[in-house]
């Protein structure tokens, strides 16, 4: 019987056996990670452009939304403010970041390092903190720049006005302008010295040769940072609500947060986030194509040898104005916001008696709400730099080894929300998966969902250049000693790509913790991180402890960068933009 | 019956055929090369037998097994062979030790008789003494020939070697391939072996494939590959020649500056022009008309230059106008313009299609 049966099962078996071979177990994954990309991106933005066309009870497409987005003055003055805003910003970043990034790519000047660190630091303050700092430093009349002029002339008032238009395009600037600093000093690294020596010996001095050779080689990379600090700009909440609603004008960040004041008006928000959508994908085009135009192929990376122009007297000019630009991003904004974080009132100055760790122990051990928002953020930046590296890698491994047919769609898409401001994001979200079925409004599951959308980008470009970086045949020789792919993922790739992991690990944690434009709209009473509760503090004007709780923020993000420069060395938040 | 047998394998990218019908048998303990410029489908051939690549059409059978066919692949890890990659593929975070191990852990076999045959293994690759190393503290040479040991030590069916020696300097390179050909009459492993250096081929192979855009050309042992060339593009690719065209009529082939008697003269059809394969070194130049009868024709020297090891002469017959390049020994010689005899001897003249 049992043998008969065996006889039978013989050819059963070999077709299942045949079967197996074709249907290719790497197909279920390929679906199960289009799954998880549709559920994180495609159905959010899917959601978005939808709802904007939907009416708010029945569903039915209608126009409506856009009209009363759009049908009021002041909705389209927010709009025209967002640009001016914009483009304030792109240029002041430029005028910033460019000289910096020249100087100390290919000059002279002196204290390099200390220049280095300071843009560094513009780069790691959150530009909220940096609002804030500035309303210590320029407020009307209590700030203490106006202060010190009324001290110093005798003025009846102040002569700086944080609260205006060009205050918030400064307050801003002075922390987008790394972008162009960075993008600028590493093209600037990548000219050789031979171009420019190619000019000197047809008669050209240095002045000429740095603004006809030097510079316009680099204009595309000058011109990429200049769009993406123009567009962190528009896209940004937390500084423009800080400063633009006490001045009272809107851009459209504030304008959309507006909408989800009670009543919750989701659709019109939808409608409303069009154009800041729209914007971001066309400039994202047009940078494309600048950078990627022909014709500049010298930045080759070849390098070749660099020398240094020596400035001679003007070195210190030169470093007069580098110090200048970091004491607006990083010296006098930090000082302020030291000493309110250990003052008793922040206004009555720098003594003694004014000195307190109250701020902090309210914060750490007294109030639960903080502690809460404390704990929030690190467990939720931690969960959603886990989900974003292993989403990333699972798709970069699809997509190097080339598993699934048309496996760049997958990476497409895992790039996709690098063009997606957060805060459009966010409300894409919101409108996917806070109504029923999934109900998740006010759950950590959608601020983790959310900021893994947000910073897949990231972890996807880190995770993506790692596994290039690893040759194939080191997995196929794995192979043909008789491993399978998990044997070899498990004993060799995974150790070789440990460094990177960590790396991208740190990228997505930081950027996380200090994320707001996306949380403000995502967070419930329960879920409350400290971004946003430095945002409710603010808006109770209690300085001090807002100052004391940012301190907390920046310290913890400074101790985890300086992990992430020991595991990976100098350049690692570059790699990040 | 044959170890290994590829029968008319294809792989075709979109419309484009890598390789293009090939068939090739191996016997047991054989070592096999295949040669070819780059492109020309050699390495997409290693890597179907390895398995990395499904052929279109086409089987591959491992006594008698089939491995590989259309309708399905055996994957690489099911099939008791090792591979050499152009790269090494060295784990770099392994020792040399745990590299060479890898294998042997994965047939799980007992931990000593792993050790042992580890440190045989490393003893006969002369690296015994970097057993604890990390290849990035490894030479060129050295992170080679752990590789070698880590694809030897579990004795496999078939090795494969992908271009194993074009990341070593020349020097490197020459004493590797001795190196490979040593562990090769050691342990007879039925080997294929993919590179586009003759010298190499020649040195390590009992048989050598010469493949152009994704065909088999010829397949020989090394002597005969290159003093019987069947093709004129295996005439060219191995070693340097001249390509003259004759015209049979009845007992002579003529070939306009001189004639050769049509017996001497190996596989030349009868009638019709032919087109000969005359390699540099298989002709003599000589102020004096030669004695003994063979076939020869009055030159003048066109250009010359001295390689040190030979001389390379570039002739002109008088009559017909051929040129041919001819070397000779370093005391041999002549100047440009000046006259002279060039002698041919049939023996080493092959017709080629």
């Amino acid at each position: 019987m049992t043998a008969a049966a065996d006889h039978l099962a013989q050819p059963a078996e070999g077709a299942v056996a045949r079967r197996l071979r074709f249907l290719d177990p790497s197909m279920i994954l390929w679906i199960a990670l289009i799954a998880v990309l549709i559920f994180l991106i495609a159905s959010p933005m899917v959601r978005l452009v939808v709802s904007s066309f939907q009416e708010p009870e029945t569903g039915r497409l209608t126009l409506q939304n856009y009209v009363e987005a759009y049908g009021r003055a002041r909705h389209l003055q927010a709009l025209w403010n967002t640009l001016q805003f914009g483009a304030g910003v792109a240029a002041l970043s430029c005028l910033f970041g460019v000289p910096l990034a020249w100087a100390i790519s290919r000059t002279d000047m002196p204290a390099k390092n200390f220049i280095r660190l300071m843009v560094f630091g513009a780069f790691i303050i959150p530009p909220y903190l940096g609002a804030i700092g500035w309303i210590l430093l320029a407020g009307p009349n209590a700030g203490w720049l106006n202060k010190l002029w009324m001290a110093a002339t005798g003025a009846e008032s102040g002569l700086f006005n944080v609260y205006s238009m060009a205050g918030l395009i400064v307050v801003v600037a002075v922390t987008s302008f790394p972008y162009v600093f960075v993008f600028t000093s590493s093209a600037l690294d990548l000219v050789s010295s031979e171009m420019e020596d190619a000019a000197n010996i047809l008669g050209a001095g240095t002045v000429r040769t740095t603004f006809r050779v030097t510079l316009p080689l680099v204009l595309p990379a000058i011109v990429g940072g200049l769009i993406i600090s123009f567009l962190e700009a528009i896209a940004l909440f937390g500084a423009p609500a800080l400063i633009a609603l006490p001045a009272r004008f809107h851009v459209v960040s504030t304008q959309l947060w507006q909408f989800f004041e009670y009543p919750v008006r989701v659709e019109q928000a939808a409608a409303y986030a069009m154009p800041l959508l729209l914007i971001t994908l066309l400039m994202f085009a047009l940078q494309r194509s600048v950078l990627g135009r022909r014709g500049y192929t010298t930045v080759s990376g070849k390098g070749g040898e660099r020398r240094i122009i020596r400035l001679g007297p003007w070195r210190f000019v030169m470093l007069g104005y580098a110090l200048f630009v970091c004491a607006l991003a990083v010296l006098l904004p930090m000082i302020v916001l030291t000493q309110a974080a250990f003052a008793r009132a922040w206004g009555r100055g720098f003594s003694l008696e004014n000195l307190t760790l109250q701020n902090f122990r309210y914060i750490l051990f007294e109030q639960t709400q903080a502690q809460n928002a404390i704990i929030n953020t690190f467990w939720y930046s931690g969960m959603t730099a886990f989900a974003a590296i292993g989403l990333a890698l699972a798709i970069a491994y699809v997509v190097t080894r080339k598993l699934v047919p048309w496996s760049n769609v997958l990476a497409f898409l895992c790039m996709a929300p690098f063009v997606i401001p957060g805060i459009v994001l966010a409300i894409g979200f919101y409108a996917a998966y806070a109504p029923p079925p999934l109900a998740l409004y006010g759950t950590a599951t959608i601020l983790i969902l959310g900021f893994t959308t947000r910073f897949l980008p990231i972890a996807y470009t880190s995770s993506a250049a790692g596994m290039r970086s690893i040759n194939p045949e080191m997995e196929e020789a794995v192979r043909i000693l008789g491993g399978g792919r998990l044997t070899a993922i498990r004993r060799v790739l995974a150790p070789l790509l440990k460094r990177n992991i960590a790396g991208a690990w740190i990228l997505v944690f930081i950027p996380a913790t200090r994320e707001l434009s996306s949380a403000i709209f995502l967070v419930g009473p329960q879920t409350r991180v400290i971004s946003v509760m430095l945002f409710d503090l603010s808006e109770e004007g209690n300085f001090e402890v807002l100052s004391a709780l940012g301190m907390i923020l920046l310290v913890a993000t400074l101790i985890i960068a300086a992990i992430g420069f020991r595991v990976i060395g100098r350049d690692f938040m570059v790699r990040s933009s | 019956m044959s170890k290994l047998m590829l029968r008319g394998i294809e792989k075709r990218f979109g419309s484009v055929a890598a390789v293009a019908g090939l068939d090739l048998a191996l016997t047991q303990g054989e070592f096999v090369s295949l040669l070819g410029p780059s492109g020309c489908g050699k390495t997409t051939t290693l890597r179907m037998i390895a398995g990395f690549i499904e052929p279109t059409a086409g089987t591959i059978e491992m006594d008698g097994k089939m491995l590989s066919s259309p309708a399905g692949v055996l994957p690489p890890e099911k099939r008791q062979m090792s591979m050499i990659f152009q790269s090494y593929a060295v784990w770099p975070n392994m020792t040399v030790e745990q590299n060479v191990a890898f294998g042997l852990e994965l047939r799980k076999l007992a931990r000593e008789e792993v050790r042992q045959r580890v440190g045989q293994m490393l003893e006969v690759v002369h690296m015994g003494h970097l057993a604890q190393r990390y290849p990035a503290e490894l030479s060129g040479g050295q992170q080679q020939r752990v590789a070698l040991a880590r694809a030897i030590v579990i004795q496999p069916q078939v090795l494969l070697l992908d271009e194993p020696l074009s990341n070593l300097d020349a020097n490197l390179r020459e004493e590797m391939r001795f190196e490979i050909r040593r562990l090769h009459d050691e342990f007879r492993i039925t080997t294929v072996y993919v590179t586009h250096d003759q010298a190499e081929a020649m040195v390590t192979s009992d048989r050598i494939a010469v493949m152009n855009q994704g065909r088999i050309e010829q397949v020989d042992d090394p002597h005969t590959l290159y003093n019987r060339p069947k093709t004129r593009f295996v005439a060219g690719f191995i070693g340097r020649t001249n390509f003259i065209e004759g015209t049979c009529n009845g007992s002579d082939v003529a070939f306009g500056a001189f004639a050769v008697p049509r017996a001497a003269l190996d596989g030349a059809p009868t009638s019709g022009r032919a087109t000969f394969s005359v390699r540099p070194q298989s002709m003599r130049l000589s102020r004096a008309q030669a004695a003994n009868g063979a076939p020869q024709a009055a030159v003048i020297i066109a250009e010359r230059a001295y390689l040190g090891e030979f001389w390379d002469y570039v002739v002109a017959t008088r009559e017909a106008d051929l040129r041919l390049r001819v070397t000779a020994p370093p005391l041999e010689i002549f100047t440009v313009g000046e006259s002279a005899w060039l002698a041919f001897d049939p023996r080493q003249m092959t017709s080629i299609t």
